[in-house]
């Protein structure tokens, strides 16, 4: 591995000179956590997550990390992630579909801990029946735990926002754990270019002392609230607790808006702002959305996409703001129960006209087409139906 | 300040209020400090917190395990920092927020602040205007919220990092020079406000046994005498 120097997270991830690679989401991955300074990665193999994992087991093999391994199962890897993060370490994670739900009890208690990690998420079906293809209902799971969660379209965000997830995560302010989602395969075994900084440059060291909470002390909740459980006594002040302790997960939730418009430009982006008509999609697809925009450019219909990145802290006013003037918003997605489009339709005050999909699940792909017919019927433009076969 | 502008005002607020984050409130840049809610120059919310001070019934400090403990040397400066301050506030009580850890049965309210219930201690002891320094944020920030919902507590942050959205008064980097500037501040209020007081040390915790450091045994760290003790007279002047 080569020699690498300290720089400051903006001066890396704003200002470093890039050079071009064309390389697969599982690599984007493995390239930002060689430049993040990562004390200890431990996780346990699921498809599509292990490429990525064996790639930052490689990381460590060349020194980059100081510890690495399996762990016996994702509740397993969960916790000690967050052994490992409380202890001082900066820890890196990541796992699927199933693999998620397996870890989840231990990764929702990530924020009430104040465990600032990043969770690299590489979506896939939710058994049953088995099937390892990509499809992203697991990330609603995710959407009420109090972490940040940011959605990659593609190889570019993989590796622009697992690098910016460290120092977001590790705000004082904020001090949660920060989520990298994007589709297994569809990104992840996919290649794509990216622009890289130079990689004898790595992030400052954490500091563990900069931190709204204590370093290791396990006679100070939470630690002692696991261990005898004080909080869960049924009085008045028990509530009370939990309810503020609660309050401030999702206040340092808040906080981190800020940071992600200073690190990854902002929570949405939007192409074409005075459109009639707008595309909201987070993830690949608004990779598919993007396409259907400029279908939509080149046949003259006045369509706009906005692409969500960050789906906690949610941009319900960037999206009002947005869509103010907008006639339709179509939302297409990987799932079947349309979490972005039921998070869009409560964050505008007109939800009627948000169209609930075109959704696709189970590892299918999403055509253009089926974003274009929504934008077609949207004004009002009627299209022969070609039969295939 | 136009009164339709405080955002962040002493309670009681009810039963349980929404954060202030939850309001819109930002913390604020370096160098900016936050009045009830709202972005405004450091001087101008010292002098609002220097009045709160020298004005409302029973001023009393709590600090936290950051300054209590001799972590290091800037500890110890931000430690006396804290004692000079007091001293010079009218009638000013330290209770103490040691650590964190609920206390069961019962807390002595007179003894000490827990971030698990701190409005009992505000209750208690009739607490209308009190300053948080040293507590790491996540528990200043549980307190904090507490005392606006269930008291009229006029609560200030000395934040050694970015400052509290739910105290009236947030400065933020506060280390010891800070803390000696808003000292100069609340003695040049004081004396705006003709208030004469010749400074001198809040009066002992008159819950706590007379420590007599020349008697301690290990024994008296019970369960925790295992863990690392200081030698006797041993001052550790920087932590690593």
């Amino acid at each position: 591995m080569p020699e690498q120097k300290v720089v400051e997270a903006e001066h890396l991830l704003l200002e470093a000179p890039r050079e071009r690679k064309f390389i697969t989401g599982s690599q984007a991955f493995a390239e930002a956590v060689k430049r993040a300074n990562v004390d200890i990665a431990i996780a346990y193999p699921i498809t599509p997550q292990s490429e990525t994992m064996h790639l930052v087991g490689d990381l460590y093999a060349q020194g980059y990390l100081k510890d690495y391994y399996r762990a016996e199962e994702e509740y397993g890897a969960m916790s000690a992630i967050a052994g490992a993060v409380r202890g001082g370490a900066r820890a890196f994670t990541a796992t699927s579909g199933p693999g998620l739900l397996r870890g989840l009890e231990a990764i929702v208690s990530w924020p009430g801990h104040r465990i600032p990690a990043v969770l690299g998420v590489m979506t896939r079906v939710v058994n049953a029946p088995l099937s390892i293809q990509p499809d992203n209902v697991e990330l609603a799971y995710l959407l009420h735990s109090g972490l940040v969660v940011l959605h990659a379209e593609n190889q570019q965000d993989v590796f622009d926002f697992t690098l910016a997830g460290f120092p977001i995560s590790e705000k004082v302010d904020v001090y949660l754990p920060v989520v990298v989602a994007t589709e297994g395969f569809f990104v992840t075994h996919a290649k794509g270019y990216v622009d890289l900084p130079p990689e004898d440059m790595k992030l400052p060291p954490r500091d563990p002392y900069k931190a709204p909470v204590p370093p290791t002390d396990c006679e100070i909740p939470p630690a002692r609230i696991q261990r005898d459980a004080p909080v869960q006594k049924s009085n008045f002040m028990s509530y009370l607790i939990h309810a503020v302790w609660q309050q401030e997960i999702w206040s340092a939730n808040e906080r981190a808006r800020k940071w992600i418009k200073h690190y990854i430009g902002g929570l949405i982006e939007v192409v074409n702002p005075d459109a009639e008509v707008f595309i909201v999609a987070s993830g690949c697809a608004a990779a598919q959305g993007r396409e259907a925009q400029r279908y939509s450019e080149l046949e003259g219909l006045n369509v706009g996409l906005v692409k969500v990145k960050s789906l906690r802290p949610f941009p319900v006013q960037e999206l009002r703001d947005t869509l103010k003037n907008a006639k339709a918003v179509i939302v297409p997605e990987h799932n079947i129960v349309g979490w972005l489009a039921k998070e869009v339709k409560a964050a505008i005050p007109n939800s009627g006209i948000v169209v609930d999909g075109p959704k696709v699940y189970g590892g299918m792909t999403l055509p253009v087409e089926l974003i274009m017919e929504e934008v077609y019927k949207a004004f009002g433009i009627k299209k022969e139906k070609k039969t295939l076969v | 300040m136009q009164e339709e502008k405080k955002v962040i005002v002493p309670g009681p607020a009810g039963y349980n209020p929404k954060p202030a984050a939850f309001l819109g409130v930002d913390l604020p840049p370096p160098g900016r400090a936050l009045l009830y809610g709202e972005e405004v120059d450091e001087e101008k919310a010292m002098r609002e917190a220097a009045k709160a001070m020298l004005t409302r019934g029973n001023p009393t400090i709590f600090p936290g395990p950051l300054v209590l403990w001799g972590w290091n040397a800037a500890a110890m400066e931000k430690a006396k920092a804290v004692l000079e301050l007091a001293q010079e506030i009218p009638n000013c009580r330290i209770i103490p927020m040691p650590d964190y850890r609920p206390k069961y049965p019962k807390i002595d309210p007179e003894a000490e602040i827990n971030p698990n219930h701190p409005n009992l201690t505000i209750l208690h002891n009739k607490i209308e205007a009190c300053i948080f320094v040293g507590v790491h944020c996540h528990y200043a920030n549980l307190s904090l919220r507490m005392i606006r919902a269930g008291t009229n507590c006029f609560t200030i942050a000395l934040c050694a990092e970015m400052g509290h959205e739910d105290a009236m008064v947030s400065l933020r980097d506060q280390h010891a020079e800070e803390i000696r500037r808003f000292k100069d501040v609340l003695v040049q209020v004081r004396n705006e406000m003709g208030i004469e007081w010749e400074p001198k040390l809040p009066p002992e915790n008159p819950s706590l046994p007379k420590e007599d450091w020349t008697k301690i045994t290990p024994f008296d760290f019970g369960e925790y005498a295992a863990l690392l003790m200081p030698r006797r007279g041993e001052v550790v002047e920087e932590s690593e």
